[in-house]
């Protein structure tokens, strides 16, 4: 009996570690090829050296990988992007959640509705007119009023701050807060905004966690055909299009891994160091139906 | 309502901010992102003519070549071109027909004696004008033709269809090799028109019919076209080249390797092919498949936007950069055809005598430009999923007539690009 | 009272309003001028003037026609067979001749079906690429939704256990979900190239040499499977953590009172387990099918849409033509189409879903 049981639990456990093994193993090849010269890369692939730091190991691709390309300027380029709209989104998605979970105002079941309908319009559908559009929107500058948002932050920023869905979890969320709180802080007289900075929000730790989480995700690593059609200058170039400066005549696969290892490690530490908040953050996405 | 453009409005900060400088911005786009050699040539250039001078500052501006276009497209939708464009020859016809580029203000007296690959003209008129050409030839060890018993083809005596495809056959019946010729599908995009459509131009078809632009019926679907097809099929059904999942590591090391006996590549590719160990290597030309030897012609080139605001400074740095003795330096960093025999002289490669001097007399023997339309970047398109398709075993009669539909009706939509 | 309501309706609209704003700006207005580009002739780059072209756009993407045609008969009236098949004419004397046959006119063959007395029908579409588009994408959201959600289920379960370490294979299991589907596709390149890739290279070694290597991405029966396994791998971590979700809202004493029923793992599994998920299933499914119908990274790093149409998306067509092609009456057209297309489908899985009184 006990020893069925332990020949099951190995079994359980061999099952899980086969699994893991096809989760893992592309995520660790690119990480040893980045160490590799390239015809050693391609030599190896075909045995399980692939997997493993064997051969000729040198940070030589990283080197000619930040030659070639101003990696850490597209860095900094992802990451301000992606801080500066998630910041937004938090603002704005959460405090016209509290609009519509809290108020009654005239209009609010229409505009709602057209909301919650924006969900099934991927953003895909609408790149092609929205080139055109955000081609001739104004922007206040130094320089005064200039026309067009080609080549800038905000044009990687902006259109992507509120989604139907980041709204949706902050309203499924509001809900079960309690309404007696809201209502009572109304009638000491607090302000709608004040009620929702000092009462709401601070009870709001784990939605915002959530779409903090999943907007990160969104705008880190998915940021790909649009940058192509309205970033042209270098400096304002995202780490996803940045890989094209690998493509050139000569694949040098090693630096390609290289700079793959280079944008995917950090989200990938991030992860595994928040890997309790990210897990119950996707968890509670699911919880509400 | 005033439409300033940011380019403009930098541009004009500049300009008053004058008390330190009084010097005009003149900005540059270039295609050569993540290519060091490259960067470092032009921006010896651009470092010259800032020094020899103090009424212009030409500053660049680098991206990567996979999506210059686009990238140039998005820029002028936003009235946001630099003053001085890089251009690809044969896309060329397009951004003058679009307004995007001012006929070249340089005297047509100073690039005379340019090879005629290196000028823009559309119309009738100079847009553009390259420091280098490009040409492509089929690669070959001595070796190898000795192995097998060829015949070394010349410019006077190329190979026949039959003589190719015998030379091909001998090379895959030796077994030495994995493939018998690359053609380098791993490089997408515009390496296909280029490399590519210079064998249907052979076999006596066309991507368009130059003599009116504005239908490709019947050239590109004809009894040539449709020769060529079969041909192209027969190629990677019988297993004579790797199709279109070759790899671009493979495409880079295959041939220097000594996987491939035959190599179709470009003149960029010499050097690091013999510097890769190849001490016999061969550039041997185009075979005749009935209508002559052809290759593609033109390259990129530089011209002047039609929304530049110091015209006179762009062309001053184009008439500086086209001096000989830069075209030998990026002759010899890059192994590229140098526009003038001048400046061939200089080089490493192109002087009398020179390992790629060959490639000066294939350029100038059988160089054919691309279809010099506006519509060429669609036409490209739509001949390499073509080309691509017939590769993966799909009927050619049929996808060289789609091909050809697309064509046309792109170009109906395009009120017939005002041909 | 009045007064109340008005500063309710200013506050309403300011706090919500910006939020409102963005999505009116970002995705409502562009989508309504896709619907009214869809009708012109707006390129991205042109000096002609943009024209009202009517229907024109969505006749090039739907015009489809039949053509049945008679077998070719030789001189004694014998039906002439070429490898054990009737011989038809050539499609092309049909399709290139507009002044007789103006209705097949630059159309091309989809499909056809032999039928009887020796005839053959022909489906010619106008736009025979975005029909296998079309096609393609509701394979994938067909095989990719259920696979998908099934595996995540498997692996919520499988990992649904207070046993030591769980937390590490829960981790490892959901990695690739925060991995760019970009670098997932670049990865996968190496795994499913044809020559050295390493799956060629396992399935050799596991064969012993007996499994010759497949040219996954270049092989056009295998190259759309291909990425639905590749999609599959990087999506199913996060489903099975909404699994997960549902499996821990289920009471463990209806566990424990299955157990005393003596009931089998199937049996708990169908009345215990599944009937608790109804409504996790429900959004899987919405979620899954929605992450589908984009289908478009994977394509534009590992396959173009090659070979030979198997892997053309809807998605990737529309940015070839809107953005590559420069069409965007015709990238627009397609967006029109996209998005009727997935509302059609939500309001079926909301039909189909509707909560049963």
């Amino acid at each position: 009996m006990t020893l069925d049981r332990a020949t099951r639990l190995m079994g359980r456990y061999l099952l899980l570690l086969f699994i893991a093994c096809i989760f893992v193993f592309p995520i660790i090849f690119m990480i040893m090829s980045s160490f590799k010269p390239d015809l050693q890369l391609l030599q190896d692939t075909s045995s399980v050296r692939a997997l493993l730091p064997v051969g000729d190991l040198s940070l030589d691709n990283y080197r000619e990988a930040f030659d070639r390309a101003p990696i850490g300027l597209f860095i900094f380029n992802s990451v301000f992007i992606t801080a500066t709209t998630l910041l937004l989104s938090l603002f704005l998605a959460s405090i016209a959640a509290f609009a519509f979970v809290f108020i009654d105002w005239r209009g609010k079941s229409v505009v709602l509705a057209l909301v919650v309908a924006t969900y099934i319009l991927p953003f895909e559908t609408v790149a092609v007119p929205l080139l055109l559009l955000v081609n001739n929107l104004p922007w206040l500058s130094a320089e005064g009023i200039t026309w067009g948002w080609l080549n800038s932050y905000q044009v990687q920023i902006i259109p992507w701050i509120v989604r139907a869905l980041e709204i949706f979890l902050f309203v499924q969320y509001f809900k079960d807060l309690p309404r007696d709180l809201v209502e009572a802080a109304r009638v000491d007289g607090a302000t709608w905004f004040q009620v929702y900075r000092r009462v709401v929000m601070p009870l709001s730790g784990p939605v915002i966690a959530t779409v903090a989480i999943l907007k990160f995700l969104e705008m880190y690593n998915n940021q790909f055909l649009w940058p192509i059609m309205v970033v042209q200058a270098e400096d304002y170039r995202p780490i996803m299009v940045g890989l094209q400066y690998f493509f050139q005549l000569n694949t040098a696969w090693g630096e390609i891994m290289a700079y793959l290892t280079i944008i995917t490690v950090p989200v990938l530490i991030f992860y595994l160091v928040l890997q309790r908040a990210f897990i119950a953050s996707i968890a509670s996405t699911g919880v509400k139906g | 309502m005033t439409r300033k453009t940011f380019g403009a409005v930098l541009a004009a900060t500049t300009i008053l901010a004058g008390a330190v400088s009084a010097q005009t911005e003149v900005s540059l786009w270039y295609h050569g992102a993540g290519n060091d050699v490259e960067a470092a040539l032009i921006n010896q250039i651009i470092d010259d003519f800032n020094a020899s001078q103090s009424d212009y500052t030409v500053v660049i501006e680098s991206f990567p070549q996979e999506s210059y276009n686009d990238s140039v497209e998005a820029a002028a939708l936003a009235g946001n071109l630099p003053c001085i464009l890089d251009v690809d020859g044969p896309v060329m016809p397009r951004w003058a027909w679009a307004g995007y580029l001012q006929p070249l203000p340089i005297d047509a007296a100073s690039i005379e004696t340019f090879l005629p690959g290196t000028k823009g003209i559309w119309n009738g008129t100079l847009y553009s004008v390259g420091l280098w050409d490009a040409a492509v030839a089929l690669y070959a060890r001595q070796s190898t033709l000795d192995e097998l018993g060829l015949r070394t083809p010349t410019l006077d005596s190329p190979w026949s269809q039959a003589e190719f495809m015998a030379a091909l056959d001998a090379a895959k019946a030796s077994g030495n090799f994995d493939y018998a010729l690359d053609l380098g599908m791993a490089w997408k995009g515009e390496w296909f028109p280029y490399a590519f459509s210079p064998f249907l131009q052979s076999f006596g078809g066309d991507m368009i019919d130059r003599s009116t632009y504005t239908s490709a019926e019947g050239v590109l679907n004809g009894d040539a076209a449709i020769a060529f097809g079969e041909w192209w099929q027969s190629l990677f059904a019988e297993g004579y080249a790797p199709g279109n999942s070759q790899d671009g590591a493979d495409r880079d090391s295959g041939f220097i390797d000594g996987r491939y006996a035959f190599q179709w590549n470009g003149n960029w590719a010499a050097v690091a092919t013999m510097n890769g160990g190849v001490d016999d290597l061969v550039f041997l030309p185009a075979p005749d498949f009935g209508n002559g030897p052809v290759i593609g012609g033109a390259s990129w080139q530089f011209g002047v936007s039609a929304t530049c605001d110091a015209p006179e400074g762009a062309a001053a740095w184009i008439a500086h950069a086209i001096q000989d003795k830069y075209l030998a330096a990026f002759s010899d960093g890059i192994g590229l055809i140098p526009s003038t025999p001048s400046a061939a002289a200089l080089t490493e490669n192109y002087a009398e005598g020179g390992k790629l001097e060959v490639f000066f007399g294939l350029s100038e023997a059988q160089a054919l430009v691309r279809p010099v339309t506006p519509g060429y970047p669609v036409i490209a398109k739509v001949f390499e999923k073509a080309l691509a398709d017939i590769a993966d075993g799909a009927d050619v009669a049929d996808t060289l007539d789609a091909a050809v539909d697309e064509i046309d009706a792109d170009i109906e939509a395009n009120n017939g690009y005002g041909n | 009272m009045a007064n109340s309501l008005t500063r309710q309706n200013r506050a309403g609209w300011l706090m919500a309003g910006p939020a409102f704003a963005l999505i009116v700006v970002f995705l409502i207005l562009p989508f309504f001028m896709a619907v009214a580009f869809s009708f012109t002739n707006q390129r991205l780059v042109s000096p002609n003037p943009t024209e009202f072209v009517g229907t024109r756009n969505y006749e090039r993407l739907f015009g489809i026609a039949t053509l049945t045609l008679e077998a070719e008969r030789d001189e004694t009236g014998a039906v002439v067979m070429r490898d054990g098949a009737p011989v038809y004419p050539r499609l092309r004397g049909f399709t290139r001749d507009q002044e007789r046959y103006p209705q097949y006119f630059r159309k091309r063959e989809w499909f056809s079906f032999e039928r009887a007395g020796n005839r053959r029908t022909y489906v010619l579409a106008s736009d025979v690429v975005f029909l296998k588009a079309v096609r393609n994408t509701v394979l994938f959201v067909l095989v990719v939704a259920p696979v998908q959600a099934g595996l995540a289920l498997g692996l919520a379960m499988l990992i649904n256990r207070r046993i030591a370490g769980i937390n590490v294979f829960r981790a490892i299991y959901f990695m690739p979900v925060v991995i760019s589907m970009v670098v997932v596709a670049m990865l996968w390149r190496f795994i499913y190239d044809g020559n050295d890739g390493i799956l060629n290279n396992l399935l050799g070694a596991m064969s012993f040499g007996a499994m010759p290597p497949v040219d996954w991405l270049g092989n056009p029966w295998t190259a759309l499977p291909a990425i639905m396994a590749m999609s599959i791998w990087q999506g199913v971590g996060f489903h099975m953590i909404i699994w997960l979700s549902g499996l821990q809202t289920i009471p463990a004493s209806l566990y424990e009172a299955a157990e005393i029923e003596g009931a089998s793992r199937w049996q708990t599994f169908r009345y215990v387990t599944w009937p608790g998920l109804r409504n996790t299933a429900i959004l899987i499914m919405i979620i899954i099918t929605m992450q589908a119908f984009t289908l478009y990274p994977q394509i534009a790093v590992m396959t173009q849409g090659g070979p030979l149409d198997s892997t053309q998306s809807v998605v990737f067509q529309m940015v070839e033509r809107g953005y590559g092609k420069q069409d965007i009456a015709g990238g627009s057209t397609i967006s029109v189409f996209l998005f009727l297309f997935v509302l059609s489908i939500s309001l079926l899985q909301g039909w189909l879903t509707r909560q049963r009184p």
